[in-house]
């Protein structure tokens, strides 16, 4: 009797303790979530990447659509490209999509977006996004401010 | 003042000789692995005592401590307009620190001590020495399933106050503080990566857990055969192992994040 209490509790002790691994892994970190189902790799250059990191979402319209996979610096033309992970329920982007770098928020975390184009042939593995906007970096915005006023000032 | 020095010497040999018996200890400890597997029911049992009942202080202190840390981090996040974030604040602590950092200590006072105290009694009574008249090695019989029962449940503990820590910060967070339950979650999966967090949490909680289960093991039975050598064995135990597990933090820490 004793001897059956013991295993049954340590039993229900190591499915306790698998059930808390799985709570971290689904419910708290991004496991399901994270991997990109069936993903092909699309590239993009861009002048200033800004902060943009690794595993960044990538989005269009606001829904996500794929994470950046790697970020390197092209060394021919000194722009940074960035290798993106779209999901394979989204292929059909059109050829002529245009990427950006945006922030979420004033300060946060800044993410790849992509405006959609009007051609009939779709973005496919390895393809590279050609029309791109450099993120917004917050300092010059605030230096140029600064400076559009400071001429504005002695026009008159 | 050569006194001074040579009674620094004397310590410094002793501790140096108490790591290397401890060294040995663990190596006869897993090279007697294969030939106890037949015995797992006395693993079991001890999976009982160290796990099991160390289970109801676990819960509670990891419930208190998720709520105390989604209160602090509410009221500092507040003032930025980051109160949102409070999810990923107490995910984050939880499975990098706290998780397998306040279970290793709670295990050593809970658990270790008691192992030490078992274990440097029945030395001191002479049951070990009885055991080895008996052609029973002590080592695979009493030592090698209570260091394995705490080296198994310290994940498994960590694993716990984690999941637990974490809940406690959502029945505070969301139902007296008023973070939206959707934003709690979201938040925290988009921040907790499963590589960075959760599984080097999870590898903290293993050695810290090994390291405490190895100590607990050694001291008891290294200890002086007298009450009062039982009973600095187990101050040690919980003094050296809480030490060690806040030190190995500190360096496991610097070299995963």
């Amino acid at each position: 009797m004793k001897r059956q209490f013991i295993e049954i509790t340590v039993g229900l002790f190591v499915v306790t303790g698998l059930v808390a691994l799985l709570f971290l892994s689904f419910r708290v970190s991004n496991l399901n979530s994270d991997s990109v189902s069936d993903p092909y790799q699309v590239n993009a250059r861009f002048d200033n990447i800004g902060s943009l990191k690794v595993r960044a979402p990538v989005t269009m319209a606001g829904v996500r659509i794929g994470r950046v996979n790697e970020i390197r610096l092209d060394s021919s033309s000194y722009q940074a490209q960035v290798i993106m992970d779209i999901s394979g329920d989204y292929n059909k982007l059109p050829i002529d999509s245009s990427a950006s770098i945006n922030t979420q928020g004033l300060l946060g975390e800044q993410f790849v977006s992509l405006e959609p184009g009007g051609q009939q042939k779709y973005l496919k593995e390895g393809d590279r996004i050609r029309l791109t906007q450099s993120a917004v970096v917050l300092e010059n915005l605030i230096g140029q401010l600064l400076f559009s006023n400071s001429t504005e000032g002695t026009k008159k | 003042m050569i006194s001074g020095v040579r009674r620094v010497g004397v310590y410094s040999l002793s501790v140096l000789a108490a790591t290397g018996r401890a060294c040995i200890l663990l190596i006869q400890m897993l090279g007697s692995i294969p030939s106890s597997v037949r015995r797992y029911e006395l693993f079991v049992e001890q999976l009982f005592r160290v796990g099991v009942l160390t289970l109801p202080i676990i819960i509670v202190a990891a419930l208190f401590v998720g709520m105390v840390l989604a209160l602090q981090g509410y009221n500092t996040l507040v003032d930025f307009g980051a109160e949102s974030s409070l999810g990923l604040l107490v995910a984050l602590s939880l499975t990098r620190e706290l998780g397998p950092v306040l279970a290793g200590l709670l295990f050593a006072g809970r658990a270790g001590a008691a192992l030490t105290a078992e274990i440097g009694l029945m030395k001191a009574t002479e049951q070990l020495a009885g055991m080895e008249m008996m052609a029973v090695d002590p080592v695979r019989r009493v030592l090698l399933p209570r260091f394995l029962a705490g080296m198994i449940s310290v994940p498994i503990l960590a694993a716990l106050f984690t999941a637990v820590g974490i809940l406690g910060g959502y029945l505070l967070g969301v139902n007296v503080l008023g973070v939206d339950q959707g934003v709690y979650w979201s938040v925290m999966q988009e921040g907790v990566d499963f590589q960075q967090d959760v599984l080097n949490g999870l590898i903290k909680s293993l050695v810290f857990g090994a390291l405490i289960s190895l100590l607990a093991v050694f001291m008891g039975y290294d200890a002086r055969p007298t009450p009062a050598g039982v009973g600095t064995a187990t101050t040690l135990t919980v003094v050296l192992s809480s030490l060690l597990v806040l030190a190995m933090d500190f360096s496991l820490t610097s070299m995963m994040f």
